[in-house]
């Protein structure tokens, strides 16, 4: 079904009854070229691409829960592309401008805002680090702007400027940032997939890889064997257990992030606002509600809730970085369970069986990435080469001494 | 749930005041081993899905490591004890 302002006229029209649904709901065939393990945004823009832009059509993608079940539904809708180190930033600048023509690509509105992310610094030290990214960043040819304390008060006047241990001295912008619609990300690249012979299986879980000869025939599901020439994984929190069916030793754990939403309120916060004193981040839905989330809950889980602790320590920060916050009503939380890597970032690679192929470690940043993670990831799997814009982000880096940390952690995931 | 953390030492604990190290099942690698032990032993988990027994250091206690286990799906905490303990036990 294509979109257009005819079709939303004739479908009023004619009672709002004619809709189709936006992809079928295929059996499984029993062999496919690619088989795709996750229904995700990830999952689901590979396929696309895959389809779309590499002519490999004869593609399934199979999701065990319903499709949008997981982080794609689940996440704070934040896209940017403000990394500093040269392994990520081209790759998220990309993504980036992948997002900048997603509703053209796919017909599909995905709601994409760009309202400007803003990273507040609290102190000299952190507006240097701050000027060190925005340089990094015109580096790769990505607009940041160091905003000063008082034109970021003219522009964000309800922050508490003048906190005795986090006093707000500025801040660094990306106006091109700022935030989509996730279950629209999903549906629309569900839709552009299928139109292009793309089989969405869901409720097909994945019990076995099947391999003879070191290679991978295919795959047991809920739904009977499915053979497939190459195997890609893009299983976020699971990665470790899907993997762990073809033998995969991975460098990840999984944990567990919340997100929370408000009471629906009148515009208020027009940016996309991230607290430097802690990890906390809040945007305003088109809806109204306030969507903010921060730090992961610490310890590794394969749960989607969190603990009330850190939903407590969540408030606190939003609320040391805006007063006002502390009068609002929070509706929901919820939590995602997340493939944290070793240094923070992802893998998009090959792995030690041929025909079987990786898209992990996504960490909390995986929403943002999902056009470039499609991209390069079928660009991987048709031409079984790296895209170049995820050339850092290999499998092997640890073991070569290449690992791209943005945060400096080290390989203690619950730091990252 | 592993909101509280009965430590063997001061008694039932929240868990804010834990660092959490990770899995303790891995063992540390000699000085001389391979390079791919190594590797293993810094950056690969097992990270499993059910019961898993960690490293958790009671830094706003009493400073010890102990060693949780507990359920990574379900959050159930099963036994927490001294890390000395626990290699003692693994020795036995």
């Amino acid at each position: 079904m294509r979109y257009s302002a005819f079709s939303l006229v004739r479908n009023a029209l004619s009672g709002n009854l004619n809709w189709k649904p936006q992809w079928r709901q295929p059996q499984p065939k029993p062999h496919y070229d690619v088989i795709i393990v996750g229904g995700g945004g990830h999952g689901l823009s590979t396929a696309y691409y895959l389809a779309k832009e590499f002519g490999v059509k004869n593609v399934a993608v199979l999701e065990k829960g319903y499709l949008g079940s997981g982080n794609v539904g689940r996440n704070t809708t934040i896209v940017r592309s403000n990394y500093m180190l040269p392994g990520n930033e081209p790759f998220y600048e990309f993504s980036m401008k992948l997002w900048e023509g997603l509703e053209q690509d796919l017909n599909y509105n995905v709601m994409l805002s760009q309202r400007g992310v803003i990273m507040l610094y609290h102190s000299d030290g952190q507006r240097d680090a701050y000027v060190r990214r925005g340089n990094a960043m015109w580096m790769e040819g990505v607009a940041a702007e160091l905003i000063e304390r008082a034109q970021l008060k003219k522009m964000i006047p309800f922050l508490n400027y003048d906190h005795a241990r986090y006093p707000i001295l500025g801040g660094l912008l990306q106006r091109r940032a700022g935030t989509a619609r996730h279950d629209a990300v999903a549906w629309g690249y569900a839709r552009g997939a299928d139109r292009h012979g793309v089989d969405i299986i869901e409720h097909c879980e994945v019990t076995g890889i099947r391999r003879e000869n070191g290679v991978v025939t295919g795959v047991e599901t809920s739904k009977g064997f499915i053979g497939c020439g190459k195997l890609a994984l893009a299983a976020a929190g699971n990665s470790s257990r899907v993997g762990e069916m073809a033998g995969l030793k991975l460098p990840l754990e999984s944990h567990v992030l919340q997100a929370f939403v408000t009471e629906g309120l009148k515009p208020c916060i027009d940016h996309v606002i991230v607290y430097g004193g802690g990890h906390f981040y809040i945007s305003q839905s088109d809806k109204g509600g306030l969507v903010f989330g921060a730090e992961i809950d610490g310890y590794s889980s394969y749960a989607q809730r969190g603990n009330l602790a850190t939903a407590e320590h969540v408030m606190e920060e939003g609320v040391a970085m805006i007063p006002g916050l502390s009068r609002v009503r929070v509706l929901r939380a919820w939590g995602g369970v997340m493939d944290m890597s070793m240094d923070g970032s992802p893998i998009i690679d090959r792995t030690s069986i041929d025909n079987l192929y990786l898209n992990c470690g996504w960490c909390y940043g995986g929403f943002k990435a999902t056009p470039a993670s499609g991209y390069c990831f079928a660009h991987l799997i048709a031409r079984n080469d790296t895209h170049p814009v995820a050339r850092a982000l290999r499998l092997d880096r640890f073991a070569r001494g290449y690992a791209v940390d943005e945060a400096g952690a080290g390989p203690q995931p619950n730091l990252h | 749930m592993a909101s509280l953390i009965t430590c063997p030492h001061c008694g039932v604990r929240p868990k804010e005041e834990f660092a959490i190290r990770g899995d303790a099942s891995r063992g540390r690698p000699e000085p001389m081993d391979s390079d791919e032990a190594w590797h293993d032993y810094v950056y690969v988990r097992a990270n499993p899905r059910g019961r898993t027994f960690e490293h958790w250091h009671h830094i706003a206690g009493c400073r010890r490591f102990l060693v949780v286990e507990r359920d990574t799906a379900t959050h159930e905490v099963y036994s927490v004890v001294d890390a000395v303990e626990f290699l003692q036990r693994a020795e036995r």
